[in-house]
């Protein structure tokens, strides 16, 4: 017995469509997948591109919705206009922006993402033929927090929007989802008026939002990068509960594939800092208060002239790099240092701390902007047993990364956080622009280690005149 | 009770592709070495616009002869973001991944 296309109620379009979307859901995880590489990472981002492209057009051209209508002329043109203009927008905001912002930008892509979702849940609610009235909800919900708690993160790397660091934001965020919480029982438990489903849909975003607020505003510091992998996490899930509500199964499988991938990442960087996700989310650092009743010692500076020599005639050089090389944009000058002391026979390799700048991988970008080869980059577990051979640390615009209070202060925020044991090697030189704290608000006892020896000012400046004066040598 | 049990049944194909979803996440990000983590995360955090699907849907439907309504609007936007996420994410992708592309060619 045959079975035609016509007795399953569906045409070819139908057909080809769901084709398009395992196409494309097959194209996501390949695409991830090369990007596990660096030589077939930029392939594998365009394969992913191209498998996002494929199902937007054949979505505007062969949906049908309950009706069996498709998308109409007027409508599409609707659509494509939109798309136009967050064409332009994402590709100009993205080629304009500067290497150091990166952070920002992906949290601000992300902020979008999420708001989408939010806003299709929003509407995909009051729609009478959707009938998993839960898992709109919780798109709605889940959405929302990534749409705010991304932008907050995005104004806080950007410097615009400051810490709250006060005891009872843990109280009221736990309230606040109570909230959430029970207002969603509610709306599901009862079979309520469509009018008030539709006001207490619009509750639950503005709840939704003043959570997100509040709960990436007490986290600061070294935190930002788990919340940022973390606020990516949701917004994959948040278009997945999209994808529920649609029945569609690339958006489902990138959703979630998504969600997961991020979830894992910000477990990662937990692990790369010794702290349990709960704790980077709930107990979030303070100010250096624990470790302020040690004795601070003196530091003490060290001349262009003394360090030129100083690194001119060792044979292992480690330049441990943060986030003030990327501030100051010294990635090209510190290439020029690193080729000018290889010239000279010596061995220079970068430390990287898997944490270090406000991304994970974030030094690596900077630095491969620089020219630097990626194979000079050495992950913190593979320099640290090297460390006590090595003549000279230069730490770059670092400073929690390589804190020891890390490993003998049971006091301080960071105790127990892995870091680059800079303090082991030789001699260190630490480039920092003056005496502040590092982001984290603590006290690093390596600057006045005996063995260090300060450079004060911007990193570019001093990296320049630091490589001029070798060169003078 | 039943009504989970029945609500199981009917979306187990569903089910089926979110569990093993999770696993497939898991599994390729843990071979990803840390020095492709930023651009990894912007590349995945581009795929996480394929909510720019549910938004062509629900703006290609959307009534019209109502005129200028709050879902049209709501639905441009939805599109608007959703594009935004989409375009940037991969394209700033494609730059980080430049710098790493440079490199071998020397």
């Amino acid at each position: 017995m045959n079975i035609t296309l016509q007795d399953l109620g569906i045409t070819s379009g139908d057909v080809i469509l769901e084709i398009s979307y395992l196409v494309a859901a097959v194209l996501f995880v390949y695409g991830l997948k090369l990007m596990s590489h660096p030589e077939t990472a930029k392939k594998g981002n365009l394969w992913a591109a191209a498998g996002m492209g494929l199902a937007m057009v054949t979505t505007l051209f062969l949906h049908r919705d309950a009706d069996g209508k498709t998308i109409g002329m007027t409508n599409a043109l609707i659509v494509v206009a939109a798309i136009a203009v967050g064409s332009i927008a994402g590709a100009v905001i993205a080629r304009r922006i500067k290497m150091t912002a990166m952070p920002q930008l992906v949290s601000f892509f992300n902020a979008t993402g999420g708001a989408a979702s939010a806003l299709v849940a929003l509407m995909e609610y009051s729609n009478p033929d959707n009938s998993s009235a839960l898992v709109t909800l919780l798109g709605l919900v889940i959405g929302t927090i990534a749409f705010s708690g991304s932008m907050i993160a995005y104004g806080k790397l950007d410097g615009k929007v400051g810490d709250i660091f006060a005891g009872w934001v843990k109280y009221f965020n736990l309230f606040l989802l109570l909230v959430i919480t029970v207002l969603i029982v509610y709306m599901l438990a009862f079979d309520l008026d469509p009018g008030l489903q539709t006001t207490l849909s619009y509750v639950l975003l503005v709840l939704a939002l003043i959570y997100g607020i509040m709960f990436v505003m007490p986290i600061g510091g070294a935190d930002m990068p788990v919340v940022i992998s973390l606020l990516n996490s949701l917004t994959g899930i948040a278009a997945a509960m999209a994808g529920f509500i649609y029945n569609n199964e690339a958006m489902i499988l990138g959703g979630i594939f998504v969600g997961s991938a991020g979830a894992i990442l910000t477990l990662l960087m937990c692990k790369a800092m010794n702290r349990s996700l709960l704790n980077v989310i709930v107990g979030s650092f303070g100010g250096g208060g624990a470790a302020a009743g040690k004795e601070q010692g003196t530091v003490k500076e060290i001349s262009l002239s003394d360090a030129s020599v100083l690194l001119s005639y060792s044979q292992k050089v480690v330049i441990v790099p943060g986030y003030g090389l990327a501030v100051a944009q010294a990635q090209y000058v510190c290439n020029d240092l690193v080729k000018l002391l290889e010239d000279k026979g010596v061995e220079v390799k970068f430390a990287i701390h898997p944490v270090a700048g406000r991304m994970p991988g974030h030094m690596n970008v900077l630095l491969a902007e620089a020219d630097v080869p990626y194979t000079k980059l050495v992950e913190m577990d593979d320099i640290n047993p090297d460390m006590p051979n090595t003549d000279v640390t230069i730490v770059v615009g670092a400073n929690d990364v390589v804190n020891p209070a890390a490993l003998d202060d049971p006091s301080s925020p960071i105790y127990g956080m892995p870091i680059i044991r800079a303090h082991e090697s030789k001699n260190i030189i630490v480039m920092k622009r003056g005496m502040g704290k590092g982001y984290a608000g603590i006290e690093n006892f390596l600057f006045f280690d005996d063995k260090t020896r300060m450079l004060f000012g911007n990193a570019k400046d001093t990296l320049q005149a630091l490589v001029s004066e070798i060169k003078e040598l | 009770m039943e009504e989970f049990l029945v609500y199981f049944y009917q979306n187990k194909g569903t089910i089926f592709i979110i569990v093993l979803s999770i696993f497939l996440g898991v599994e390729v990000i843990s071979n990803v070495p840390s020095v492709l983590h930023t651009p990894l995360m912007s590349g995945a955090n581009a795929i996480s616009g394929v909510i720019i699907i549910g938004g062509i849907i629900l703006l290609g439907h959307t009534e019209l002869s109502e005129g200028i309504s709050l879902n049209l609007i709501l639905g441009i936007f939805a599109v608007i973001f959703g594009t935004l996420n989409v375009v940037g994410g991969f394209v700033v992708t494609d730059r980080m991944l430049d710098m790493f592309k440079k490199k071998k060619k020397k």
